[in-house]
Formats: structure tokens, sequence, C-alpha cells
């Protein structure tokens, strides 16, 4: 408020700097969202690059290993199951394509089911008929890849708040990602307010069925989220929001132009990166070069936005090791591929049992080492203390909002 | 600090204005409390302080308003932000992030302070405000009472000079109004912070303000000492109106100016005693709940508690933000959840006991009538009449029972006029109205009087008496201990889902005082609860000294 207390501010210094021991880097802090995402991106790099069902079994359960150990008790975190279930629902679904649209031959016959004869113009397609063991495998083999590169970004989703991931986001996209942050939380919000005008209505003796509880149910919340969003503006600009410098409409649009480029080009380094099929063009270098143009665009339009940071996620030694190892297992699998192509891709005809060498271990051993290496994450059970108020502990405490009315069950989160 | 000069405001030119030719002058370090009647320009005031009014609302406004040297006409709210901070009267709304510590450093993120000194900032704030131990909460599990401080914590930390709170106690138990109001009269001392604020319950607030700014609702103000202003104002605590009673002067503003002017009149009170309550009534309840238990995942919300309605009686259910009420309430009107217990309710004519739940809701409805918390949600047509109509078309009610009964509760409500348009208490009395059309013998009013002014209020509290007059059991579920004082027979007190306290009005109120109203405080030990009874105590031949 006065000069004097600036002065005072300012001289405090940053708690984050300063050197740093290794003790210190192990105290348990959340990680910044971009690590655990560019370790998950690198190992469904690496389950992209094989069908080996051992190795890719092992990545599944390194993945599964790193989210139990390094997981907070937010709920995001817990929506990692889901990836797992998801993941045995895209397998079980390659595998019975696979039986009922027949296709593969292989020699072993495991059954035989009746087939179903097709017109003449559906020729090609075979409904059923005799299922071998090779056509069943190679569902299988191409199932868990998918289900892998799945579970590895569920992992991500699981160990990375992604709300601290979009206010990671550079200057220039700040408005979006204020956008989708209030969005976020605005849907909550009018879940809640739809369950308590469908309650409201039954004091009046509406059934809650047809055109007119439709809307005796979407005109309130409609108001209701109408005038919430204006109060949230109307707060919003009272705090300060929007205080950029004024920005000429050209530059404004050639940096838009630069960083919507960039990403496409990011997007397209990406694509080529994983599909080994792709031509060279389309991989590292489209990558690096996306890159180098959206961040260019990013630092323009940055500069001109007046804004600061609370406590910024920082990338310190650990995060550099966590995305160190997923970038490893992804080097270290595309080394076996190139080494040892077979072995990757084993063949299901004729059948042999997939093998694993000692450069894919050395690729999941480094897709593991988070799971130790990593600092444990913030009100862990491990690391609460074991006063009450600490963050983990009220999360679960029984909620109560100052309006009873509106705690209906399942309407908390 | 801000200066007022010749303002008017206008949102349509066919309208007479909210504010008209306003000038006024608020000093640095000023509590300002501003008052009146709903709809008289309060918000209006307090929102072109920091410019909201025009730049966000639209309008017009004539003549300027300075803050700290800075026109609102040149400057936007966003670059006033760092010199006012406003806080609206919904905090929830105005949040922006989901945690606490994140919403504190959300204003000085937009000013773009350095990191070390948003850090150190924050930690005071925490500190300052009480609310260190909530700094990882998510906003949306806090109490009433918390968010509102974390409300005024998230914009504090921008180091503002003029702080603005739009009814910062009206949601709140007196318990926690009092935390909000000590946090802010600390700033006003500490740090030499401007604050204006506008509140309904002066009774909570003015004996803490330096300055009054009473809106009388024709576009002026009066501005003067608060004692000097309220002499000439309709609306009023209850302590001032016991002071007028008097003849006290200056007017007390607190329960420690009235006791020390009071020992004449305690004299003259000594030998009389306050009318009986009601005898306990001998009829059998027309509503009786048994072991009723609410529970939410994590939280059991009412723990098995029984209670007993009887007709023509107002039962006062109180107890602090989240302490079983509204549960309750909705538990025994069975449209909310009801995990355990049984309710009856008698159905008169020798006919069998009914429980609410087991009906439809169409009929569950004519046995108990609840009007919720916010009354607008059952509201969803475009006009009054066709509200009305529609209440009379499910009920099977005569066409044109529910404005008769409209009119009595708030006449001359223009029927064309949009359910939205209509202030809190027309809206109240019109979803009243449609909940008695279905004439059920109980009626539970859910938090009623929030945004209520003292006109509004007197006007309740006779209407709610003319439903006991008619025989029905009403229940109140309120905050609010000057009303409970007036209006209730019975009061019962909930805390953590079960009740703690039950028993009549005086015996309930007078026990503790948290729950004491005003006119005990000052005329205690005497068991004196309203200005109503002392004025029929004293007789029509009284004449204040």
């Amino acid at each position: 408020m006065t000069e004097h207390r600036d002065g005072v501010d300012a001289a405090a210094a940053d708690p984050g700097s300063g050197p740093r021991h290794w003790s210190a880097a192990r105290l348990p802090r959340g990680l910044h969202p971009g690590a655990w995402w560019l370790w998950a991106l690198g190992l469904a790099t690496a389950a992209s690059h094989t069908t080996n069902p051992l190795l890719l079994a092992l990545l599944v359960a390194v993945a599964a290993l790193t989210v139990l150990r390094r997981r907070t008790d937010a709920p995001w975190a817990l929506a990692f199951r889901m990836y797992l279930v998801l993941g045995a629902v895209i397998i079980t679904m390659r595998v019975v394509f696979r039986i009922v649209f027949g296709g593969g031959q292989g020699e072993h016959l495991l059954v035989s089911l009746p087939e179903i004869p097709l017109p003449e113009w559906a020729a090609g397609i075979r409904l059923f008929g005799p299922v071998a063991l090779e056509q069943v495998l190679g569902g299988f083999y191409d199932g868990l890849r998918l289900a892998t590169m799945l579970v590895c970004l569920g992992a991500a989703n699981a160990l990375a708040n992604p709300k601290r991931l979009l206010k990671a986001v550079p200057g220039a996209l700040y408005a979006v990602g204020t956008a989708v942050v209030v969005a976020l939380s605005v849907a909550p919000q009018l879940v809640e307010s739809v369950l308590r005008v469908r309650r409201a209505r039954r004091l009046r003796g509406a059934t809650g069925r047809g055109m007119r509880a439709l809307r005796g149910i979407a005109l309130p919340v409609l108001a209701d989220a109408l005038d919430r969003s204006l109060a949230l503006a109307a707060a919003m600009d009272s705090r300060g929001y929007g205080r950029t410098a004024a920005v000429p409409a050209g530059q404004r649009a050639a940096t838009g132009a630069l960083v919507l480029g960039g990403l496409v080009g990011v997007c397209a380094g990406t694509y080529g990166l994983l599909d080994s099929t792709g031509s060279g063009y389309l991989g590292l270098p489209m990558l690096l070069a996306g890159l180098a143009v959206a961040v260019t665009g990013m630092l323009l339009a940055g500069r001109r936005v007046h804004r600061s940071r609370y406590r910024p996620d920082r990338w310190h030694p650990a995060e550099l090791l966590v995305a160190g190892c997923g970038i490893a297992a992804a080097a270290v699998t595309l080394l076996a591929g190139s080494v040892a192509p077979e072995l990757l891709y084993p063949p299901v005809s004729p059948l042999t049992w997939p093998e694993v060498t000692p450069l894919m271990l050395l690729a999941v051993a480094a897709a593991a080492g988070p799971a130790w290496l990593a600092p444990p994450p913030p009100g862990s059970p491990s690391t609460r203390p074991p006063t009450v108020g600490t963050s983990g502990s009220t999360v679960a405490a029984p909620t109560r909002t100052g309006d009873p009315a509106t705690s209906v069950p399942g309407g908390h989160p | 600090m801000i200066t007022f000069d010749r303002v008017t405001v206008r949102y349509s030119d066919d309208g007479p204005p909210p504010l008209r030719e306003v000038s006024l002058r608020v000093e640095e370090g000023e509590l300002c409390l501003v008052a009146g009647r709903t709809g008289a320009g309060k918000s209006t005031l307090l929102r072109a302080i920091n410019g909201l009014v025009p730049h966000f609302t639209g309008g017009t406004l004539y003549g300027s308003v300075t803050v700290d040297g800075r026109d609102t006409r040149r400057h936007p709210p966003r670059d006033l932000a760092d010199v006012v901070g406003v806080v609206g009267q919904d905090p929830l709304s105005g949040f922006v992030t989901d945690t606490v510590e994140e919403e504190l450093a959300y204003g000085m993120e937009q000013l773009a302070l350095p990191a070390a000194v948003m850090r150190k900032r924050v930690e005071e704030t925490l500190d300052l405000l009480g609310i260190a131990e909530l700094r990882h909460r998510p906003l949306r599990t806090l109490s009433g009472g918390q968010q509102q401080r974390v409300a005024i914590g998230a914009v504090l930390t921008s180091h503002p000079r003029v702080l603005v709170l739009d009814e910062p106690t009206s949601a709140l138990d007196p318990t926690a109004a009092e935390d909000v109001l000590a946090a802010v009269t600390r700033l006003v001392h500490d740090l030499g912070v401007t604050v204006v604020l506008a509140e309904h319950r002066l009774e909570r607030v003015v004996q803490y303000a330096d300055r009054l700014l009473y809106l009388p609702g024709d576009g002026q103000v009066v501005d003067g000492e608060p004692a000097a202003v309220l002499t000439g104002v309709d609306l009023a605590p209850p302590l001032v109106e016991l002071g007028r009673l008097a003849g006290w002067t200056p007017l007390p503003l607190s329960v420690r100016d009235a006791r020390r002017q009071a020992g004449a009149l305690r004299q003259r009170l000594a030998d009389t005693t306050p009318p009986e309550p009601p005898p306990a009534p001998e009829a059998a309840p027309v509503l009786a709940a048994r072991k009723i238990v609410v529970r939410y995942p994590g939280t059991v919300a009412v723990a098995g508690v029984d209670l007993d309605l009887h007709r023509g009686r107002v039962l006062a259910l109180m107890g602090r933000n989240g302490s079983g009420k509204s549960s309750l309430l909705w538990a025994v009107q069975g449209s909310g959840p009801r995990h355990r217990g049984t309710v009856t309710v008698d159905t008169g004519g020798g006919r069998d006991p009914v429980d609410p739940k087991q009906l439809p809701a169409g009929q569950a409805r004519r046995h108990v009538g609840l009007v919720p918390q916010t009354p607008g949600d059952l509201l969803y047509l475009e006009t009054v009449d066709a509200e009305c109509h529609q209440a009379d078309r499910e009920t099977g009610a005569a066409a044109g029972t529910c404005r008769t009964l409209l009119d009595r509760l708030a006449p001359g409500l223009p029927g064309d006029r949009h359910p939205r348009d209509l202030s809190e208490g027309q809206r109240l009395a019109l979803v009243l109205a449609v909940q008695l059309t279905a004439a059920p013998p109980v009626v539970l009013l859910d938090e009623p009087t929030r945004g209520l002014d003292y006109l509004a209020k007197r006007q309740f509290v006779a209407l709610v008496r003319g439903l006991a007059a008619a025989g029905r059991a009403v229940v109140v579920a309120t905050h609010d201990v000057e009303l409970v004082a007036i209006l209730a027979d019975r009061v019962v007190v909930m805390a953590d889902g079960d009740i703690v306290a039950d028993g009549t009005t005086a015996e309930v109120m007078l026990a503790s005082p948290a729950f004491a109203p005003q006119v005990a405080k000052v005329l205690a030990p005497a068991p004196w609860l309203t200005v109503e009874q002392v004025t029929a105590a004293l007789g029509p031949a009284w004449e204040p000294a």
C-alpha cells in the first residue's frame, strides 16, 4: 500500500531460488505437469514402436506402478483406473472384431464357427468362420499396443494436475487458459443448479418429465448461470483481469499466425514421429521446426502481457530427470528396433514366443525411474503430518457449503 | 479519498434515476455504511466507486466520480484494481480460481507484481484475516463466513486503499458475521483502509460506522453521523427504536451505549413483566417427525431429530450455516432425502395421518408446503399472472385463488411483471402465494428474510402471523435473532445435525449471548425481547423524558 511496505516486499527473497540440496529436492511437492507429460509421451512413443506383448505389459506395469507411488488423492488422480478399463475394452474389441470378421488365416485352428453367407456385393468380407490362434493373437498384439499408449497418457493425466498444466501455458495463450479454467469450474456449478432446481420443482408437485419439465428446469438454471457469469465477469474486471498493454492489430494477427502455424507443425511432427511408416522429413525435423515457430510467436505475444505468476512451476533437476527417463525409454526402444526389429514385432505366423532383450529391459528400467526418482507428492499418506488441517486431510473432510439447501447427494465434489 | 461530484445515474430514459445529483466525499480511513431500502440504489452507488457503473452495467453517468485522484470516466474497473477492491454479495460467484491460496494471488497476478512480493503478501493476508489454516482448501468446501473472509482477502492482497463490500454478512450466522466484521474493523483501524459497506441489518454494523449514507429511494443521499442520520429514518435497528421510545440522545448505536443510558428505563420496567408466552398447546401436533436421519456422503446432516409442529404456532429453527436446518426441512417435506425416521401429518376430519414422503409430489404439497432458500427456483414463466394461473391449474384450485392470496401478501403487484424483475420480498411473496394455493396446514420457510430490508421484514412478520392466526403451523429457518424475537413462539437450535436447545423464545434466546436480541442485552436481567413488548408495557400514557 505504501512505499515503505512495497520496499519490504521487494526485499524478501524468493524462497524458491537459492542453492538447493539434494535432500531439499526430495521434499514432497508437486512436479511440473510438463515433466510428467514428457515422461508419458516418451513411454507412449516406446509403446507405439513395438507389438511385443511382454514389453508392452511391462510398460503398462511401469505406468501403473509410477501412478500408484506418485499420485495425490485429487479427483483426477483417481481416474487412472478408468483408463485401465478403457484399455481392456480396446483389447477385447480388437480380438472380437478379428473373430467376427475373420480375415486372418492360420494353421492353429482354435474353433470353427459357422460362417454366415453374405450376398455377392459384400465379397471379401467374411462373417465368423474358422478362428485361428494367429488371427486372435494378431488382434491381441495390436489392441495391446493401442491400450498401452492410452494407459501412458492416462498416467500423465493422473499424475499432473490438469489445471496447473493450463496455468503453465505461455502468456500469449493466457486468455484461452483462463476461459478453459472458468469453464471447468462452471460445469460442476451447473450440475448443482440442475439438481437444486429439479428438487425445488417437486415442491410445486411437478413430476419432472416432458417438455414442460425441461422448460421449468432449463429456465431457472440458465438464468442462474447467466447471473453467475455476469457476477464473475464483474469480479474479474474489478480485480484487474485484462490489464494488457495496447497491441496493434497487425502484430496481434502475426503472432496468432505464428503460434497456430507452429502448433500445426508440432502436431504433424509428432504424428510423423509416432507413425513409423511415415517419411523421414515428417518426423523430428518437422517437430523441431514447428516448435521453433510456435515458441517465437508466443514469445512475441507474451512480451505484451503485463502479468505475473504466483508460485509458478519451475524446472528443477527432478523435473529434468523425470522427463529424461521418458525420453530415454523411447530412445532405447528405438535403438532396440534398429538392432533387432523382429524382436520388437514378434511374428504371429509362424508362431514364435516373444522374447525380451537386455535393451528392452533397459528401456523399461528407464521408464520406471520416476517411481523412485520423482519427489513424493504433497499430502500423500507417507508424507502427511499427523496434524489436522493439511491439504490432504481437509479435502476429504465433510464438506460444509454455506448453503445447505444445495448439498444434494452427489452434488459434492 | 472518494469524491462524488453531482453524480446522476440513469439506466433508461423513462425510469427514475437511482442516483440524482449526488455530491459527497469519503475521507481516508473512514468506515462508511450505506443503508436504504431494497432498490434504493445502494448497489449502484457502490459499483460507481470502481467504475463498474457505467463501464460494466451500461447506463449513463453524469457528473464525475474520483477515487484517489483517478476519474472513473477515464479509468475502467480493471485500471482501478490497485486502488479499489470490490467484494460482491455472493462471494462464491466472484471466485475465479479454486483454492484459497490461488484466489488470494489472482488479483496480484493481474497487476504483474513480482513473485516474491506476491508470496509474502499472501502469507500476510492469510494471517491478517485468520484464514491461514484454509490455504489449500478448495473454495467450494468453505463455510459462508470463511468464503466471505477469503473474498475480502483476495482483494486485499492488491493493497487497495478503498474496500467496497456489498452486504458482506447477509447470508451469515451471527458468529460468522462477527468474524467478518471484526476483520473489516481491523483493516480500518490497523491499516487505515477506507471501507464502504452496504448492509440491511444495521444492528450488526452501525456501531462500527463513522459515517452513514442513507438512500431514501428518490435518488438523494442523506450523509452524516450515524446517530444523527438514524433519527429521521424509517428503518432502524431495534436499539435505535428503543432509544427513540425512551427518548435517549444521542441515539445509542451499540449495546454498551444503550446500557449506560438505560438505568431509568430499567427502573421504570422493574415492577412489570413481559407478557407470558402462549401456553404449551394441548392439541395433538399437526405434524410429528420422529428420529429423522439425513446423510450425505462423508457427513451426517441430520442425526435422529424429533420435531412436533402445532397449529397456529410459529417455530424458529436456528443454528449456524451447515448445522442441518435445511436438510431437516426438506426431509420433513418429503422432497429431500430421508434415510431413516417417520413423518406423520394429521389430515383432520378423522382421516388417517399421512407421510408426505409416501405421496406423489403433487399430493405432498397439500400437506406440507416448503419455500426453499432460493425461491426463484420455483418460477419459470414470463409473468406474475402466468405463474398464478399455473399455480391454480396444478393444484386444481378455483381460478384466481393464487392471485387473491398474492394480493393479501403483497398488494398491488403488477401482473405483467417478469418474476425475475421483482424485488426479493416480492418474489418471496409470489412463491409463498404459489405454495399456499395448495392450502397446506404446515408451511416451512427456509431463510426467507435474506435480502429483506426492515420494512419488507415488518411486512413478512405480519404475513407469517396471519398464517399462524389462520391455524397453520409455520417453521422459519433463519439466522436473524431480531426477527425470531418478534416472530416465534418456540425456538429450536440445531448444531451438527442435533437439536441442542428447544423451548419458548424467551427461554432459548435469553440463555446465551449469541442468540440474545439487542433489547434483551440492554434490559438484562429482565426478560424483555422486543421493542414491541416494552412499548406495550409502558402503556399509551408513557412520555419519554
